[in-house]
């Protein structure tokens, strides 16, 4: 099968199976939402205590076990990791923070549009600016450095956690949180929940469906491919919105949104900036972690830990709109990634960065 | 003449963003070279041969269909294992 059809098909897949899971419990809009799922994660685990956002999300340890699984039938399984890990743990802290002052992922930004919230449309137009300045420094050079071969154990660390993470939600110890009211309590079944997440991680490896890598793309090489995952999404989701009656079109009364457009705008660029510096959205950083990437762990480790100061430290917004601390970590977000960007283009003017060759 | 771009190691885009820096070097010398050949090949008409070494089938994807999007003709070898592709991109005019 052609690799256009592909991202086509998971792209489809994705959008109708967001919908699916809205209609079997999840909240509205919020059928797949990778920075929400990994904040109720978060929440569940303890590691904050905004009690209306603890759940352990079956779809992410699907995400990332059904990843590895297609890997592994591909042949593509590999260890690696190496590439700056500290600075993509920094990275995925401050992409999820920008995502929490949004409330929601770049999918969710798309399943947002598609359930007729337009304050998303402020979102897409920050993220893509966001990618936009990330090409900036990727056109001058960035890196973030080679990654390289790894022992096996970096491989496998974090599909074993989702595994236990699993269990947990099924055993559902004393010791772990689940939301009595608010978005961490509306969930579809675990079942159905785990199958979503295990077809979604396989199709999106397969794939390499990437919403930022979608705009990036179009931006730096006019190349649509992947950009086409990205319009199935929506076109799919907006269709089952409108013929379920999920579709209602405005600003006013979203559901899990606020609508301050400045602050939506510039939480997406943040997260945009970030994604096309960590060379994928959240999505794709779990898809790689599923695949051996270390630096994907690093990544999904940075979210995790962001959602949980997001919330610790009222940065994250709710529906009655940003917070002042989520304005200023928006703010700080930018320029920390901006100085990442410029060192990483610095980084790559050095001699020992150079391989390119040129021979008679 | 052969360019060589190592992109071994790298996540994407970078392996495509090198190969579109050095394609776009290649072309501007082709045609402060020979102006108004369609065909490319330096002064002693040796074809201008882009090869780019990656070690991820992702990087090799969109390598690969970025060079054939940029009017270029693509070769893959699998290199010595399966950890190596190398990508042979003839540059047209």
């Amino acid at each position: 099968m052609n690799q256009r059809r592909v991202v086509l098909i998971a792209g489809a897949v994705v959008g109708a199976l967001s919908v699916a899971l809205t209609a079997t419990g999840n909240p509205a809009n919020m059928g797949i939402c990778i920075a929400c799922f990994i904040r109720d994660i978060a929440g569940g685990l303890g590691l904050h205590r905004a009690e209306v956002v603890q759940y352990l999300r079956p779809e992410v340890p699907g995400f990332i076990i059904g990843s590895m699984l297609a890997a592994l039938a591909a042949g593509e399984f590999r260890a690696r990791g190496g590439s700056s890990p500290v600075l993509r743990f920094v990275l995925g802290f401050f992409v999820i923070i920008g995502a929490l002052v949004f409330l929601g992922c770049p999918l969710r930004m798309i399943l947002r549009l598609a359930g007729g919230d337009l304050n998303a449309v402020f979102g897409v137009l920050g993220f893509t600016v966001g990618i936009w300045a990330g090409v900036f420094f990727l056109r001058r050079g960035f890196t973030l450095g080679r990654s390289s071969r790894m022992s096996i154990g970096n491989a496998m660390v974090l599909p074993i956690v989702s595994a236990f993470l699993l269990i947990l939600v099924i055993a559902a110890p004393a010791f772990i949180f689940a939301s009595a009211k608010g978005p961490g309590s509306a969930h579809a079944p675990v079942l159905w929940a785990l199958v979503a997440g295990l077809a979604v991680g396989a199709l999106a490896q397969r794939s390499r469906l990437c919403l930022a890598g979608g705009i990036r793309d179009l931006i730096l090489i006019r190349d649509p491919h992947l950009f086409n995952g990205f319009a199935a999404i929506f076109v799919v989701s907006l269709i089952l919105n409108l013929i379920s009656g999920r579709f209602k079109l405005g600003f006013e009364g979203q559901p899990v949104a606020h609508t301050d457009g400045l602050w939506n705008f510039a939480s997406m660029a943040a997260v945009g900036l970030g994604a096309a510096l960590l060379g994928g959205c959240p999505l794709r950083q779990c898809i790689l972690a599923g695949e051996g990437d270390a630096d994907g762990v690093m990544a999904f480790l940075g979210m995790l830990v962001g959602a949980a100061f997001a919330h610790n430290w009222g940065i994250a917004s709710s529906a009655a709109g940003p917070t002042a601390n989520g304005k200023i970590a928006t703010i700080v977000a930018l320029v920390v990634m901006a100085i990442i960007g410029y060192t990483g283009v610095a980084v790559s003017r050095r001699p020992d960065h150079q391989r390119t060759a040129r021979e008679a | 003449m052969t360019h060589r771009v190592d992109a071994r190691g790298l996540s994407c885009p970078q392996p495509v963003v090198m190969t579109k820096r050095v394609l776009e070097k290649t072309r501007l010398g082709m045609k402060a070279k020979a102006p108004g050949e369609h065909e490319a090949s330096d002064a002693s008409g040796t074809p201008e041969v882009i090869e780019i070494l990656v070690d991820n089938r992702t990087a090799m994807e969109n390598v690969s269909r970025f060079a054939r999007y940029s009017g270029c003709d693509v070769t893959i070898d699998n290199g010595d294992d399966n950890d190596c592709y190398v990508i042979r991109v003839c540059v047209k005019g």
